[in-house]
């Protein structure tokens, strides 16, 4: 189905140039052919096999012993995954820490993109580097820093007798953890949109006597909000599926972080611990809904910041 | 939108540079005794971001009977970096060399497939016309909602039925077709190369294949080093999938690595916090180099990723 928008100028004349200009439009497909195999491999395969794997379950016949049988079970698994206690509050977990960490990492952000646009660029410059370091550290290495903070035995904080890894300090600890690593990057796309402000804008209002703070909420935040929505998307999603940081702090501190403490590490037991492929399919697909409904909700309270 | 938005961005980053160049002042800048109070919360701010790295430096030259007893923050006793370094490449006959190696060799390669297969699939996508094309389209902006841990527990199955499991491959062809990738290639694509450019060409009989290995990637260098970076240092730090889908421990990576120590803690002869200390620290030093020194791009990346 090579049209004639292929060539933009449509200079070629001639009788012959409708194969032409298929062979043109096959040599262009062709260059998206080796990642569409490989798209459809490692993307599609694997959504559509999960909704295959969800309706079986591994039944041993008999005493346990012998082979496992699969056998159809239908809607069972998803079933027994929405009525889950231990993945629902797992879930909480995260929610809860969602709720307090994404708006406090936001607004730290905002402040902070917000003082960098407030002093000369070369200022700026240098300061955002060093901003930026933990975001540049690798995930594991950010974690190992602070798991040493946190440590009785090494930290710096010994003096104060806090227990980092304490069941009511755990959620803390990780928290700040998190602010720390990611305050760099939502700074920088923050800092991103405030640089697309005309200066007339700024100078007008200067000129009709707002003061700093004023200009900040009247102008500068309302540009925000667009990258604002993007980071703290970002964030909720990041949030929801949050396993690396406690999974290490289980090395640490096992009887506190139990192995279903969040919905990631419970599907990660199930599947790979556990064993029970099926069933950790059936938490995926719930926890991906979720993440679905999570996010329509981000774009949705964007919308009606927009409208105010 | 997206091709008018970049465009735009792209001039706003010429006009950074410019000012960056020159120092001069912006209307965004604050002036007088606010401007002290901003450098002082900046400052403040700066020594959060880098206090914990600089701890990692101050604790890499210690030693296990210092690291416990002296102020974090500064060098104290026996400066023991070297000693540090040669236990670290000798323990456990120098795993820790095969682990970065591999993590090197890995995240080279990785990045470049990533690179070459999705800059290839977006130019495709934006500028030819082919049957297929809309079908291709869609599933990759319906790919996006789509989050990591739904694809873990199907991949598994799939992968150990086509013996990817345990198998190097599995670092490298799952990264290589990531969708969003494809995206940002055809969206920079479809602004940075001129039909007429490809036209011309044509007319003086260059075929498709030849006008987009002497012509047209040369544009495209900017999305190139954005994804071969970004991917680079995705599968430097990736830690979850290389830990599901690595069994043997010859094969693992630097973080994998480092967190199997950080989770033992000891063994019978050694305390292993100097060997996790010390590690953390070479793993992170080829990363943060290579983002300093390729700002430009990630920053791009992330910008363009915002703009979704």
């Amino acid at each position: 189905m090579a049209d004639s928008k292929v060539t933009s100028g449509g200079t070629s004349g001639g009788s012959s140039h409708v194969p032409w200009r298929i062979i043109q439009a096959a040599k262009g497909a062709s260059f998206v052919v080796p990642f569409f195999c490989g798209f459809v491999f490692f993307v599609i395969i694997p959504i559509v096999m999960s909704f295959r794997v969800v309706v079986y379950a591994k039944q041993k016949s008999g005493l346990g012993l012998g082979e496992a049988k699969e056998t159809f079970v239908g809607l069972a698994n998803l079933i027994k995954a929405a009525q889950d206690t231990t993945f629902w509050v797992g879930f909480g977990r995260v929610a809860l820490y969602g709720i307090i960490m994404v708006p406090v990492t936001q607004f730290l952000s905002m402040v902070m993109a917000l003082l960098i646009d407030s002093v000369k660029a070369k200022t700026a410059g240098k300061f955002r580097i060093l901003l930026l370091l933990p975001y540049m550290t690798p995930g594991v290495v950010q974690t190992i820093i602070w798991i040493y903070l946190y440590s009785p035995t090494t930290s710096p904080f010994r003096w104060t007798g806090i227990n980092f890894f304490d069941s009511n300090m755990v959620w803390f600890s990780m928290g700040q953890m998190a602010v720390w690593a990611g305050l760099g990057f939502n700074m920088l796309i923050m800092y991103g949109s405030l640089q697309s402000i005309p200066g007339e804008v700024i100078e007008a209002a200067r000129l009709d006597g707002a003061s700093e703070v004023r200009i900040a909420f009247s102008i500068k935040v309302p540009y925000m909000v667009s990258s604002v929505t993007f980071t703290t998307l970002f964030a909720v999603i990041g949030t929801l599926q949050l396993f690396d940081q406690p999974y290490f702090f289980r090395s640490i501190s096992p009887q506190t972080i139990t192995k279903d403490f969040t919905p990631a590490m419970m599907i990660y037991n199930q599947a790979f611990q556990v064993g029970n492929i099926n069933y950790a399919t059936a938490l995926s697909l719930l926890l991906a809904l979720v993440l679905c409904i999570a996010s329509i909700g981000v774009y949705a309270l964007q919308g009606k910041v927009n409208k105010v | 939108m997206s091709t008018a938005t970049i465009g735009n961005w792209m001039d706003k980053r010429r006009r950074d540079k410019a000012a960056d160049q020159s120092g001069e002042s912006t209307a965004n800048q604050v002036k007088g005794t606010s401007k002290w109070l901003v450098l002082g919360l900046l400052v403040l701010l700066a020594f959060y971001a880098v206090a914990p790295l600089w701890w990692l430096v101050v604790a890499v030259t210690k030693s296990t009977s210092t690291i416990y007893r002296t102020n974090g923050l500064w060098f104290a006793g026996k400066f023991n970096l070297f000693q540090n370094l040669h236990d670290l490449f000798t323990y456990q006959n120098g795993v820790y060399s095969t682990w970065l190696w591999n993590t090197v060799w890995l995240s080279f390669v990785t990045s470049a497939g990533a690179m070459v297969i999705t800059v290839a699939a977006g130019y495709a996508l934006a500028k030819y016309n082919f049957w297929g094309k809309r079908l291709v389209m869609g599933l990759i902006m319906a790919s996006f909602i789509i989050p990591g841990t739904l694809l873990t527990v199907p991949s598994f199955i799939l992968f150990q039925k086509v013996g990817l499991y345990d198998n190097w491959w599995v670092m490298i062809l799952p990264a290589c077709f990531t969708p969003m990738d494809a995206y940002l290639a055809k969206v920079y694509a479809e602004g940075a190369v001129p039909d007429e450019l490809m036209e011309a060409a044509r007319i003086d009989g260059a075929g498709e294949y030849r006008i987009f290995t002497s012509i047209s990637w040369r544009l495209m260098v900017t999305p190139a080093a954005t994804i071969f970076l970004l991917h680079f240092v995705a599968a430097w730090n990736s830690f979850m999938w290389p830990m599901i889908f690595l069994k043997d421990y010859h094969k693992w990576t630097v973080m994998l690595g480092l967190q199997s120590w950080l989770a033992r803690g000891t063994d019978s002869q050694y305390d292993l916090t100097m060997l996790v200390i010390t590690g953390a620290f070479i793993s992170m030093i080829p990363v943060v180099i290579l983002m300093i020194a390729m700002q430009r791009y990630w920053k791009s990346g992330v910008t363009v990723g915002s703009l979704k």
